[in-house]
């Protein structure tokens, strides 16, 4: 199956303000491709969250999108710290975001939740003081 | 109805960035925690909340809410403000409550 669109991005992990530029982009360049609004909107929010945690946890890292004619695949790769315990990373309102983040309103402990939520299927591929890599995929 | 609608309707809310004042009006959600309102907040929505940041300008756009409602006050910094116009958000304004502006809303809807 060959992709139709293929997208990298280097997520800045400086500059929390910026942080949503690339699912901000990736939503226009879908909405261009006449994808549905609600796979949108769900493709969207999986990468906005993921960019935020990269930004909040790892400083930073890549996003790779590529769409095909059934989904729209979303890779995020960070070399942070790792997530020791993805099972509790994965619980709503479990959090190790800083009171500094949480200021901004996130950090509330539903990052990761939000992500598989959102997508058709989504892996996580973690190790501890290596990083993280997640695939999501979003069925058009 | 619409953005501009209800701004015609309801003298305590004002007109902040109104980039799209046609946009209708579907439902109402409150929250500040922004994840929270990315996961529960539907499209077309009225947002209610306090956070004026630049994140919550990205989650109104990736959420697709008809408008943001600064509450309690709030209001933008220019360079918010500007982003907002840039990227196409309405920003509305008021000095009542979150509770007070969806009872409005809700009487209006």
């Amino acid at each position: 199956m060959s992709d139709l669109l293929t997208f990298h991005f280097d997520v800045d992990g400086d500059d929390f303000t910026s942080a949503g530029q690339a699912s901000v982009q990736i939503k226009k360049s879908l909405r261009q491709l006449g994808i549905a609004p609600e796979t949108i909107r769900r493709v969207s929010i999986a990468m906005y969250e993921g960019e935020i945690n990269m930004v909040i946890h790892a400083g930073g890292g890549e996003a790779d999108v590529s769409v095909n004619e059934n989904e729209v695949i979303i890779t995020l790769t960070d070399h942070g710290p790792g997530i020791p315990n993805i099972e509790q990373a994965m619980q709503e309102g479990f959090s190790t975001a800083p009171d500094a983040i949480r200021s901004l309103g996130f950090g509330a402990g539903m990052g990761l939740p939000n992500m598989k939520r959102y997508s058709d299927y989504m892996d996580i591929q973690s190790e501890v003081g290596k990083g993280t890599t997640i695939t999501m995929k979003v069925n058009i | 109805m619409t953005v501009n609608d209800l701004l015609e309707k309801v003298n305590d809310f004002s007109g902040v960035v109104l980039s799209e004042p046609e946009r209708e009006i579907q439902g109402v959600y409150i929250g500040d925690l922004l994840s929270w309102v990315m996961g529960k907040a539907q499209s077309g929505d009225a947002w209610i909340t306090i956070m004026s940041n630049v994140n919550t300008l990205a989650v109104a756009t990736l959420a697709d809410t008809a408008c943001i409602v600064l509450a309690e006050g709030v209001s933008l910094d220019d360079g918010v403000k500007e982003t907002a116009e840039e990227k196409g958000i309405n920003v509305i304004s008021t000095s009542l409550s979150a509770y007070e502006a969806a009872v409005k809303l809700h009487q209006v809807l």
